[in-house]
């Protein structure tokens, strides 16, 4: 422990306090906000952060419940938060579970297969993972729709096609599998393939089994960014129904159609079971981050 | 480790069933690429077509010989890549070179049928009509034609219209009006073969198409006009030179890129969103740099009780969803009943305009981006501390150095080198950061005076999704033009990135 005077450590001890709680109170305050905004009557009103008269109006359309006021009047609810919600998670599993196979076969091969221009694949991919798909969203969207003609669950406006142009998101987690990989003890699949066991068995029952901890970061990394990707979602899905939540929650906030307080309750709903999972995964997520982008 | 060397199909009972199987799923990979890319073939679509079969193809040759072994693991994941990045950008920027935009948005043919399509009313065909009680079309006697009469609405298309024997009893206009929709989708053929339609209110008539296509592609009008296909700017243009729309996709070579270098109302904005882009970009790199680096030391300071607790909140911005907490920033920040300038006014009479004053709306996407930015780093830096040798520290306190020094001397340098590709990244990140622009204001407020839609707070990704995907006057072209520029920039930011990382690796083994 580091020798300090008593007194300018205890000066030090509040300053570093005080500066913390101020900070806080600064990040916590949109998360205050919305929570008091969620139970606050109406779409336009101010109040202050206990509302007088709370409600549970929004949250009930947000649920999909029809809400009758007071005085009798029936508000139905906007929008379907719960089937977007839905839409979200599927898209987002099922994309995750198809970047997870592509991700790890591809990884195995580039750390445990010599072949023909595997340092330039490996290159390439790193520098092409800086282009993000979002930027191409014209072609991506010129693909689908001429896909769409010939096989229309494949089309504009369908999840299948979303589920298929997110599979390029694999970039990354290829080279945080692949890093994984490398620190496996040769001396393992040596074995194995003395035994006679081929490449693939070798990866299907060494290094699966060994490696599902980073399988469940590389998974969680790839739901959150799914969950929370808009461009191109907002490009192939046009109707209110097929939305996912990040496409469909903007429609609240329209100058034309203002509903603050119906996405308070939305957003709270929809944003805290992702929420929870993060933090969960928060502790295994940080060596993914800097493990996967620095080792070369 | 060369496993692949060995490789053989190994014989073991199942491996000739096996075979089979695989045989049988490759069959119908096969047969399934082959009805999409006749399909592709058929919709006029070669190039699609093309690429679909390299893509069939190098599904069966790789997954059907054992030779290619290796390259089964690999595959799925590099096509990916290709199909839906590589792809995606190379095309974007072939769209770049063509005029592919709201007005050019069909092809030749389908502007050709579209013309051909435009009907004229033949003279004298025009015959009055009643609709009698029972839902027929009435036409009673004209001139020397006979009056006809057809079965009711709706019972056959074309609907036979037949000598009437008798007058039947018709309605009133009301009921016309009321069957209006039925009776406009309604056609009627004569007994002499006429295809009638309704023409107006009170009458049905026979119509044919305005335009014949000559063998040099002109298209001759019925009362003699011409329309000749320019295929150098993609329209018909009258004999006078005048276009005429729809237009089809053409290309127009560097047209774009020189819209870009001298037009002065494409290059003004272009230019302020770029370097808008780069500002912003900087900015958010260093804003949540710092603010993470900082959080990271004060926590990390031993003396320091209830750290966990400060991180778990402090993590809380990053573990939300972004897409929500950008929607409810824009609703905090909004200049009427936003909660942000309630208690601006409330505090000091402030109402800043953060939605219509381009510097505030600015300051506005810093703010929210080092909202949601600084956790990555704080997390990231947290980390990179525990690598910091802790005696440094203690030979820094014995020599008098204060924390200031501490943090300048000692641990900077030691944290660093390892970010910089992490910078480098989180540089690219926010120049391509899109979806807060998108989300939080859509690029506005307006840059006034300017030929293409482009606000202030747009930055190149936003700016040119906008241009393609906006309700006015979608313009693919010249988004393709400025996406390629953000792929050149991309590009460079990318290789730099790659070569730190190289030097850095270089380095650790060295070690």
């Amino acid at each position: 422990m580091i020798v300090e005077r008593k007194s300018s450590l205890l000066r030090r001890k509040i300053l570093a306090h005080g500066f913390l709680l101020i900070f806080l109170a600064l990040i916590m305050f949109p998360f205050l906000m919305v929570l008091s905004i969620s139970f606050r009557e109406g779409n336009f009103s101010t109040g202050s952060l206990f509302p007088e008269r709370p409600t549970l109006e929004h949250w009930a359309l947000a649920l999909g419940f029809d809400y009758t006021r007071a005085d009798g009047t029936v508000i139905t609810p906007p929008y379907p938060v719960l089937l977007w919600l839905g839409n979200s998670i599927k898209v987002g599993l099922i994309a995750s579970a198809g970047v997870l196979v592509l991700s790890t076969t591809s990884a195995y091969a580039f750390a445990r297969m010599p072949f023909k221009g595997r340092q330039g694949v490996l290159d390439t991919l790193l520098i092409v993972q800086m282009f993000p798909a979002a930027l191409a969203v014209v072609a991506i969207y010129a693909i689908f729709d001429t896909l769409g003609r010939v096989v229309p669950w494949l089309g504009v406006d369908s999840h299948p096609a979303l589920i298929l142009s997110y599979l390029s998101a694999i970039t990354l987690h290829i080279w945080t599998i692949k890093g994984y990989f490398d620190s496996v003890d040769p001396a393992l699949d040596k074995a194995a393939q003395i035994d006679g066991a081929t490449p693939w068995q070798a990866f299907r029952y060494i290094f699966l089994p060994l490696s599902v901890p980073i399988l469940a970061v590389v998974f969680v990394l790839a739901f959150i960014f799914f969950i929370n990707e808009y461009p191109v979602a907002s490009v192939l899905l046009r109707e209110t129904d097929k939305m996912t939540l990040a496409v469909g929650a903007r429609q609240y906030l329209y100058e034309q159609k203002y509903l603050w307080g119906d996405f308070a309750a939305a957003a709270i709903l929809s944003g805290l079971p992702i929420t929870v999972l993060f933090l969960i995964a928060q502790r295994f997520l940080v060596s993914g981050l800097s493990d996967g982008a620095v080792k070369g | 480790m060369a496993m692949s060397d060995t490789v053989s199909a190994a014989p073991f009972p199942g491996a000739r069933f096996g075979n089979l199987l695989r045989f049988a799923g490759l069959g119908a990979v096969a047969l399934a690429f082959l009805y999409v890319i006749w399909g592709l073939y058929m919709a006029a679509q070669p190039v699609y077509a093309v690429l679909t079969f390299a893509l069939g193809a190098a599904i069966v040759i790789l997954y059907g010989w054992s030779r290619f072994y290796t390259w089964r693991f690999v595959f799925p994941g590099v096509a990916a890549v290709a199909v839906f990045i590589v792809l995606p950008v190379i095309y974007t920027s072939a769209i770049g070179f063509t005029n592919f935009s709201a007005t050019n948005l069909l092809t030749l043919d389908r502007v050709q049928a579209y013309h051909l399509q435009r009907l004229v009313k033949e003279e004298g065909s025009k015959r009055p009509f009643a609709l009698t009680t029972a839902g027929e079309i009435y036409f009673p006697a004209d001139g020397d034609r006979p009056a006809l009469i057809t079965p009711p609405l709706g019972s056959a298309d074309p609907l036979p219209a037949e000598p009437a024997l008798s007058e039947p009893e018709t309605e009133a206009m009301k009921a016309v009006m009321a069957n209006r929709a039925a009776l406009q989708a309604a056609t009627v053929q004569t007994p002499d073969g006429q295809i009638l339609t309704m023409d107006g209110l009170r009458a049905f008539s026979a119509s044919a198409p305005f335009y014949t296509l000559q063998p040099d592609g002109v298209l001759l009008g019925a009362d003699g006009s011409r329309l000749i296909p320019n295929p150098e700017i993609g329209f018909y243009e009258t004999e006078e030179g005048e276009k005429v729309t729809p237009g089809w996709r053409v290309p127009v070579g560097w047209d774009n890129f020189r819209d870009i270098a001298r037009n002065e109302g494409i290059r003004e904005p272009i230019v302020q969103i770029f370097l808008w882009t780069f500002t912003f970009a900087f900015l958010s790199m260093v804003l949540t740099f710092s603010v993470g680096t900082g959080l990271a030391v004060i926590l990390e300071w031993p003396h320091l009780k209830g750290a966990a607790i400060y991180r778990v909140l402090l993590v809380l911005p990053y573990a939300v969803p972004a897409f929500i907490s950008i929607l409810v920033f824009r609703g905090l920040f909004n200049q009427n009943f936003g909660e942000i300038n309630l208690i601006l006014s409330q505090l000091f009479g402030l109402k800043p305009d953060w939605f219509t004053d381009p510097a505030l709306a600015r300051t506005m996407l810093l703010i929210v981006n080092t909202w949601l930015g600084y956790p990555y780093w704080m997390l990231l830096i947290a980390g990179f501390l525990q690598a910091v040798p802790k005696d440094h520290y203690k030979a820094a306190a014995l020599e008098g150095a204060g924390p200031l020094r501490c943090f300048f001397s000692i641990t900077l340098p030691q944290i660093l080198p390892p970010s910089v590709p992490l910078l480098i990244a989180n540089f690219a990140f926010n120049f391509n950061n899109i979806v807060l622009v998108l989300l939080l204001t859509r690029g506005g407020p307006d840059i006034p005076g300017t030929l293409l839609p482009a606000g202030s707070t747009d930055l190149l990704g936003s700016f040119t999704y906008q241009m393609a995907f906006n309700d006015s006057g979608q313009n693919f072209g010249m988004a393709g033009a400025i996406s390629t520029l953000i792929f050149a920039v991309t590009g460079i930011i990318a290789y730099a990135n790659f070569r730190v990382m190289q030097r850095l690796a270089a380095k650790r083994s060295a070690r």
